[in-house]
């Protein structure tokens, strides 16, 4: 019984994921009494074998095939790989590569594909707790099936850091080239600008309760009054109301600001994963079952359109 | 050049909900169109409108009361609109991605689009995975979290967008699966004549024997078998009372850790 968890990686880089895969991979392992085989696959594989000859790893399988991630290469990988190993679970991040080509994994090897998990355990099966409706309620999803295919949410799991002794077998795989209809051709850094929200030490970040641009200004003077800088969560952005540079979370920016206020903002996974660094973080939201509120240090359960204003008062 | 487009209809929770079983109370629910797709039927209407396509289909899975958010979708510039549902379906319990891909892969087998449009996610249940998944089983090829599109003779030229504000600029053969991020465009508001004209386009049931699919087509090997409210973890100080009273103590506090001094 083994656990197959493929690594994640960009532009020469491991991704902390994968050291959070190799953690929920043994744990995996040891329910099944079994071994945790990795998967480096593309780039500089020798390099992050190296990286990930951790404890708790038995075997690195290295797969020297182009320099960056592409899923059509990345589905025949693991489809070889699952046929050599017949692994019970493969485990693969819930990163954006990871929805690119886990379901594709999970469909082509007849797998029932469980994503964005936040814990695991093997009994009779796997139980696997995932959350619904944003982020409001938790599930569990149990399975009899005897192989499964499983995403993890980043973050969730601490990453495994000691130094360990794994085979590394590199991997000759012959990659069906007429398999391969999709081609990276370049990447991009579209956040530039004036503004660099990382190096703010006070952040007044605005969300979708603000309801109409006008009110942006709002949101902006309290900002003001605070001697603080505007970031904003992802639809203000997505509706062309802030700049792409004003965007926290997991596709805009991460920040580690001495104080994060979340007015209106209800703390959906992406926005929390570029934000949970904060010192000291405060909410401003009308729902009390805000997800926002369980990372939060200070809270208001208010009207944004009463308590802004208060605030600005308070400060000028 | 035909696009089909994914329509789900999502349940948002209100502030305050009970769980009844396996579910929120439907009392607690309020239906809406996923955000995502939102996205992808705008991003299918473009197409028809920029010459490149000239017939947009939209799919649902869902019961009849999704024609009303199926709707919406008309009013946007779907032309017609195909609605899978029957009692085996209903009866299944968790739909998982596989069975979702199943009941998808018999409606692309009947429309043969050039192009699939499906959201990123949908708000509900978030496994963000059916249109890769799709993909993978009716032989097209595929890109996920596609967040700009230009269609180049047989080839679709996206985005990705990554995290941490890199995009991965790729290519991607035709006939393709798209899962599209918000962002990509400005969805638009469904205009008085849109939503008058949505009053008369087709929106045809179709039960599994029409899909040529039987109820073996959405047993799911996956089971949930809790729903509950997460524990919470917070040791937030909430500030009660009035916005002004709220408002002064958390401005204290604030000020302690430095805010607004000169
Ligand atoms: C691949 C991917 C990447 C993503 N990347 C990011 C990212 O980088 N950053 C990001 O932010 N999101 C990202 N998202 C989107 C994310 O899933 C959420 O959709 C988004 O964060 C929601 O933003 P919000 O909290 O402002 O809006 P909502 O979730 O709509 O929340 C609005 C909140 O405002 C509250 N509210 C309403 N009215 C008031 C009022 N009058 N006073 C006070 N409170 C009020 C509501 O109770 C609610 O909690 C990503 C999604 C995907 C799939």
């Amino acid at each position: 019984m083994t656990v197959l968890a493929v690594a994640d990686h960009r532009r020469g880089q491991l991704r902390d994921v994968s050291y959070e895969l190799v953690t929920a991979g043994r744990e995996l392992a040891d329910d099944l009494g079994g071994d945790l085989h990795v998967a480096c696959v593309s780039g500089d594989v020798d390099g992050f074998a190296d990286d990930l000859s951790l404890d708790g790893v038995d075997t690195i399988h290295t797969v020297d095939h182009g320099e960056e991630f592409n899923h059509d290469v990345y589905l025949q990988v693991v489809e070889v790989l699952d046929a050599e190993l017949d692994p019970t679970v493969v485990l693969m991040p819930n990163s954006v590569n990871g929805l690119d080509y886990a379901p594709a994994v999970a469909s082509a090897l007849d797998r029932p594909l469980v994503t964005d998990a936040v814990e695991l355990a093997f009994e009779d099966g796997l139980v696997a707790t995932r959350e619904m409706y944003a982020s409001k309620v938790e599930t569990t999803i149990e399975t009899d099936a005897e192989r499964v295919a499983v995403t993890i949410r980043g973050g969730e799991w601490p990453p495994a850091e000691d130094h360990g002794d794994p085979a590394v077998e590199p991997f000759d795989l012959a990659v069906d080239e007429s398999r391969v209809r999709s081609r990276v051709t370049g990447f991009e850094e579209v956040a530039g600008g004036d503004v660099d929200i990382g190096d703010a030490d006070v952040l007044v970040s605005v969300g979708r309760g603000i309801e109409e641009e006008e009110n942006i200004e709002l949101v902006a003077e309290l900002a003001d009054a605070m001697g603080a800088t505007l970031s904003a969560s992802r639809p203000i952005v997505d509706n062309g109301w802030l700049p792409k540079n004003r965007q926290v979370g997991q596709s805009g920016k991460v920040v580690t600001p001495d104080v994060y206020i979340a007015v209106g903002i209800s703390g959906a996974v992406q926005h929390v994963a570029g934000m949970k660094g904060s010192d000291t973080i405060v909410a401003i939201n009308t729902d009390p079952n805000a997800p926002i509120f369980d990372i939060a240090d200070y809270g208001i359960v208010g009207d944004l359109f009463d308590v802004v204003p208060a605030l600005i008062e308070e400060f000028e | 050049m035909k696009v089909l487009v994914t329509v789900k209809e999502v349940g948002e929770a209100a502030d305050d909900f009970e769980i009844d079983g396996l579910d929120i109370a439907a009392e607690y629910l309020e239906y809406d169109l996923n955000e995502w797709d939102e996205y992808a039927v705008e991003a299918a209407v473009q197409l028809v409108e920029a010459g490149h396509a000239d017939e947009v289909v939209s799919v649902t899975i869902g019961p009849e009361r999704t024609e009303e958010t199926i709707r919406m979708a008309l009013a946007k510039g779907v032309d017609r609109a195909v609605r899978v549902w029957d009692d085996a379906i209903a009866g299944a319990g968790l739909l998982d991605v596989e069975a979702k891909a199943r009941l998808l892969e018999a409606v692309v087998a009947e429309e043969e689009p050039d192009l699939v449009l499906t959201g990123v996610q949908a708000n509900d249940d978030g496994f963000g995975a059916t249109g890769v998944a799709l993909a993978e089983r009716v032989g097209y090829e595929w890109a996920a979290v596609v967040n700009d599109l230009e269609l180049d003779g047989e080839v679709a030229k996206v985005h990705r967008e990554l995290e941490g504000g890199v995009e991965e600029h790729a290519e991607v053969d035709l006939p393709a699966v798209l899962t599209i991020q918000t962002g990509i465009n400005e969805p638009r508001y469904a205009s008085l004549r849109g939503i008058r004209s949505a009053q008369s386009k087709e929106i045809a049931p179709k039960g599994l024997g029409e899909l040529g699919l039987d109820a073996g087509a959405v047993e799911s090997p996956l089971t949930m078998t809790g729903m509950y409210e997460p524990e919470t973890e917070s040791d937030a100080t909430i500030f009660e009372g009035s916005a002004e009273e709220a408002g002064a103590e958390l401005a204290a506090v604030l000020r302690e850790k430095g805010v607004g001094a000169e």
